[in-house]
């Protein structure tokens, strides 16, 4: 099934103890104007009561790794064409559709970006939360109320009870996510994805929302992915990062190593085009060029044509993500020397 | 219909559907990625017309019937209004490939001729309903207030006719078994019913059109720079609503000669001597247990315009939305 | 919602004027002497045409006997035949019947059209869609009276299955084919509307909501989706019954029903100018009466819309 193992998780199908594992994944739409390679081999794992930030560029894949795990992948256009997803070492692509319908909601639960359009507009909130109890656990209809007004309560939705019965647009963004939030945590899920969860939000109400996960992730011991663009959002909440790039992980480390000494260039833009109060006045650094076309993937590196380190090599060797240290990997022909400048 | 090329008649095929993927694949790929040069909504739907078969089809029918309501002669030699009493229903044969009526006439060369009587009246009232409700809905969007209000208020008292229903009282009334109208003033009638009883559609369509590109920046522009009513009007209103009207007005064109054709199966739209495919269903409906064929023909060229016209506006409509695409 | 409701009604109130004055004015006045041809081959009688006149004031001009008119009308007069029939009874016996086949008729039109609309809208392209895309084309292009005869021909005359037309009882099963031709039109537009938006819904973000909260397919698209894509078909569906509540002149005329339908074209073709505009005058109030109502049923299924 897989072509090109990376090193960095287990080799396929050999179960490992982890919680979910996304091995060596590949996945490509077919649409009309030809085959896009949108995930190429990607390699990532939480654990129970951890936080794993996965960081790219939209279109780098993040999203749509996200989707394959949770099977809500539009297909067609897209294909799984290798890999596995891991649950509790079980591979979910090959399991039936009712197995895998069972985890999602109760193993691994999903949060969307935009609230406002992932609600159903005509349920009422209280509705979509309660439905969860009534049609996978069978709860009575009032069991059902009162648990859903509980999970209500629990994200911190003023007068729980009331907004019970309002409907998805008369709330306002930020506790429409809350709703949101409680609706993924029903049914007590071991995995949480959280695909850009405030990047639709205010900035004061985004820190709200990301304190709420974190809170919610300890006390609950769950696994969370967090994905995100915005590495000013993951660094208080993350353990681990992985950074995507043209549907690969270029890099994957604990958050202090990854801020402290970034073993790919890519990464350094990244940091790079944070604006720091420190530098006030100069120009923001940016990293030049656009993300590859997918149908079109440069041969080597697919960051050589924008990378300000990029040699030979880099245009005819893809580098393989490789361990340069404890827990962390880069998919970069000089990580070494990229960790060892100073 | 089983085999794959029939079954994409109608749409074209699309087996993937890239504008569906939604954002992954597209933010995946930059704008420089995108091969195809950006092409205007006319042309992109020329090009999209161009591959349907439907397209095809139903143009080439449409000219048919065109070309047979100009010189029908071209088709049939027969005589279309008088007949010899002793051919009364006699069954097809090679001097009259459709046989004949009750009266004796040749019914291929009937619903030859009765193409120009649908085919004329159905056009012309197309196109009173389109100048009129056209001229009202650029009015009453253009000017608003009460005008606006007004003529929004006559629209719904129109509307609020059922259509065949209008039609017949209008044209009983001027058209009642005792007038004695000639040809052009009984065609004049019927096309005036279907104009005054259609208007308030277009109307609606134009006055919304008008309203939404008003406000536009370009027309704002325009107006700043001294650009005369008329010229906005002509130069950029009319372009952007046309692309609906084109379609509105061919699929009426189809729904029009099914009307004239009602009408005429009712007794109060076109009449004898006139030859028309709904006088013919008309005369025969009552011999429809002996002599089948004689609703059966003038049905089937009906059903055949009628559908061609309609399948033209649906295949022009989906080659202009650009989310069907 | 009761000022909007308040609005509305008194918008109607123009239109409902100016559509029954322009039937009136049509029906009564137009003509020039109102009683020529009214009471069949013989000249009315002279009782006939003063009481006539007296009581709708037909000696004076068209509005104040448009007024004498509607001022009885809103006393629950419909006015007398030439006959002395009351109208109020012509439209008692005929629109139950009416009613009966618009029913038929919509119950027909939903099952079908939905049921197709559905199917195709879950999967498009093939060859289920492309059978449903062209024989609704087919449905919308027949003009009813050709899709009625050719029923009727088919059902009736060939094959004998059920009488050519309907008995005045009126059985359930007499109905459906006159209800299927009635209906054929907006059953195409129905499976169209459902399938544009089934396929449009089916791809929207909450319902893969729906999917990642682990429901069965069955929910999901029972509930879920159906719910959604269910507004603009049921908006569809109640604009329809105001039409078909307005009478089937034609499908009423093939089938030999005797509804308000037949009623008004039989009245029409005899001039019966009173029972013509009375009878238009209800239609016309039962259009407008439900447009409203399709209006308010929008706004209770698309909890987004709230009329002010």
């Amino acid at each position: 099934m897989s072509e090109q193992s990376a090193p960095g998780a287990g080799g396929a199908g050999r179960p490992s103890g982890r919680l979910l594992e996304v091995d060596d994944l590949r996945v490509e739409f077919r649409t009309q104007d030809g085959v896009a390679k949108v995930i190429n081999g990607v390699t990532y794992h939480v654990d129970a009561g951890e936080t794993l930030a996965v960081l790219g560029e939209s279109g780098s894949g993040k999203s749509v790794t996200a989707q394959t795990v949770m099977g809500i992948l539009d297909m067609p256009p897209g294909f799984v064409t290798g890999g596995q997803v891991r649950f509790h070492g079980k591979d979910m692509l090959t399991m039936s559709a009712e197995e895998r319908r069972r985890i999602r909601g109760e193993g691994i639960a999903m949060i969307f970006q935009d609230s406002l359009s992932a609600l159903n507009p005509v349920f009422t909130v209280g509705f979509q939360i309660a439905e969860q109890f009534r049609i996978r656990r069978g709860t009575s209809r009032a069991e059902a109320k009162k648990r859903a007004i509980e999970m209500l309560d629990q994200v911190k939705i003023p007068n729980a009870k009331g907004r019970f019965s309002n409907y998805p647009h008369q709330f306002s963004g930020g506790m429409r996510q809350r709703a949101m939030i409680a609706m993924s945590l029903a049914l007590d899920p071991e995995v949480l994805i959280a695909d850009e969860p405030t990047t639709a939000l205010d900035v004061t109400v985004q820190a709200q929302i990301m304190d709420l996960l974190g809170e919610l992730q300890r006390e609950r011991q769950m696994g969370l992915i967090l994905i995100t663009h915005d590495l000013g959002v993951v660094a208080d909440v993350a353990d681990r990062i992985a950074v995507m790039y043209a549907g690969r992980i270029v890099e994957e480390a604990d958050v202090y190593d990854l801020y402290a000494k970034p073993a790919h260039p890519y990464t350094l833009g990244l940091l790079d085009s944070i604006p720091r109060m420190d530098e006030k006045g100069q120009q923001l650094r940016t990293i030049k060029g656009l993300p590859p076309n997918l149908m079109n993937i440069p041969p080597g590196c697919p960051f050589n044509p924008r990378c300000p380190m990029a040699q030979p090599v880099c245009r005819e060797k893809v580098p393989p993500l490789l361990q340069i240290g404890a827990g962390r990997a880069s998919a970069c022909h000089f990580a070494e020397e990229l960790v060892n400048r100073d | 219909m089983s085999d794959p090329s029939a079954a994409s008649i109608v749409s074209t095929p699309r087996p993937e559907q890239p504008t569906e993927i939604g954002a992954p694949t597209n933010a995946g790929l930059p704008e420089s990625a995108r091969t195809e040069k950006p092409r205007g909504l006319l042309g992109d739907a020329w090009r999209d017309l161009r591959r349907k078969p439907l397209f095809w089809i139903s143009t080439s029918v449409i000219l048919l019937f065109v070309v047979m309501a100009a010189f029908p002669s071209l088709f049939s030699s027969g005589d279309a209004v008088n007949g010899s009493l002793s051919h009364s229903l006699e069954k097809p044969s090679s001097q009259a490939w459709f046989g004949y009526d009750i009266q004796g006439r040749d019914v291929y060369a009937r619903v030859i001729y009765g193409a120009r009587a649908s085919i004329v009246v159905a056009l012309l009232s197309v196109l009173g309903t389109m100048l009129f409700g056209g001229l009202m809905g650029i009015i009453s969007g253009y000017r608003g207030g009460w005008v606006d209000a007004l003529l929004s208020r006559i629209a719904d008292v129109f509307f609020g006719l059922p259509f065949v229903l209008g039609a017949i009282v209008i044209l009983t009334t001027f058209n009642g078994s005792g007038s004695n109208n000639s040809k052009v003033k009984i065609m004049g009638l019927v096309i005036a019913s279907l104009v005054i009883l259609s208007w308030p559609v277009v109307m609606r369509l134009m006055r919304s059109s008008v309203l939404a590109t008003k406000e536009a920046d370009y027309i704002v522009a325009a107006r700043a720079m001294g650009a005369s009513t008329g010229r906005i009007i002509f130069k950029h209103l009319l372009p952007n609503c046309l692309a609906p009207l084109l379609v509105y007005s061919t699929i009426m064109v189809g729904s029009f000669i099914g009307a004239e054709a009602t009408l005429s199966f009712l007794g109060v739209g076109l009449k004898s001597p006139v030859v028309s495919w709904g006088i013919m269903i008309s005369e025969a409906q009552n011999y429809i247990r002996v002599a089948p064929g004689l609703v059966f023909f003038p049905a089937a060229f009906l059903v055949t315009a009628v559908l061609s016209f309609v399948m033209l506006g649906e295949a022009v409509r989906e080659a202009l939305d650009p989310k069907l695409r | 919602m009761g000022r909007y409701l308040v609005r509305r009604l008194l918008q109607l109130v123009p239109v409902f004027l100016g559509t029954t004055f322009l039937i009136y004015w049509l029906v009564w006045s137009v003509p020039g002497d109102p009683f020529a041809g009214k009471c069949g081959e013989r000249r009315c009688p002279p009782e006939y045409v003063a009481a006539m006149t007296a009581k709708y004031h037909l000696d004076q001009n068209v509005f104040v006997q448009y007024a004498t008119y509607m001022k009885n009308l809103l006393q629950g007069d419909f006015g007398t035949t030439y006959s002395g029939r009351s109208i109020n009874d012509i439209i008692a016996t005929a629109y139950p019947n009416t009613l009966k086949l618009a029913v038929v008729a919509l119950a027909i039109e939903a099952v079908i059209g939905l049921t197709a609309g559905v199917l195709t809208g879950l999967r498009r392209n093939g060859f289920l869609d492309n059978l449903v895309l062209v024989s609704t084309l087919f449905l919308i292009a027949l003009p009813v009276f050709v899709v009625g005869f050719v029923l009727q021909w088919l059902f009736g005359v060939q094959w004998k299955i059920v009488p050519a037309t309907v008995s005045s009882e009126m059985p359930f099963s007499q109905l459906l084919i006159p209800g299927f031709v009635l209906g054929s039109a907006s059953m195409a537009y129905i499976a169209r509307v459902a399938r544009t938006s089934i396929a449009e819904n089916r791809r929207a973000d909450y319902v893969r909501t729906a999917i990642a909260k682990g429901l069965p397919m069955r929910r999901v698209v029972g509930v879920h989706l159906l719910r959604n894509s269910l507004i603009p078909v049921v908006t569809l569906l109640g604009t329809d019954l105001g039409a078909l509540m307005g009478g089937a002149i034609v499908t009423e005329g093939i089938f030999g029903i005797n509804g308000i339908g037949r009623q008004v074209y039989r009245s029409i073709v005899t001039k019966e100018s009173a029972t013509v505009v009375s009878i238009v005058v209800v239609l016309v109030l039962v259009y407008l009466l439900m447009n409203l109502l399709v209006d308010l049923l929008y706004a209770a299924l698309d909890p987004r819309i709230r009329y002010e």
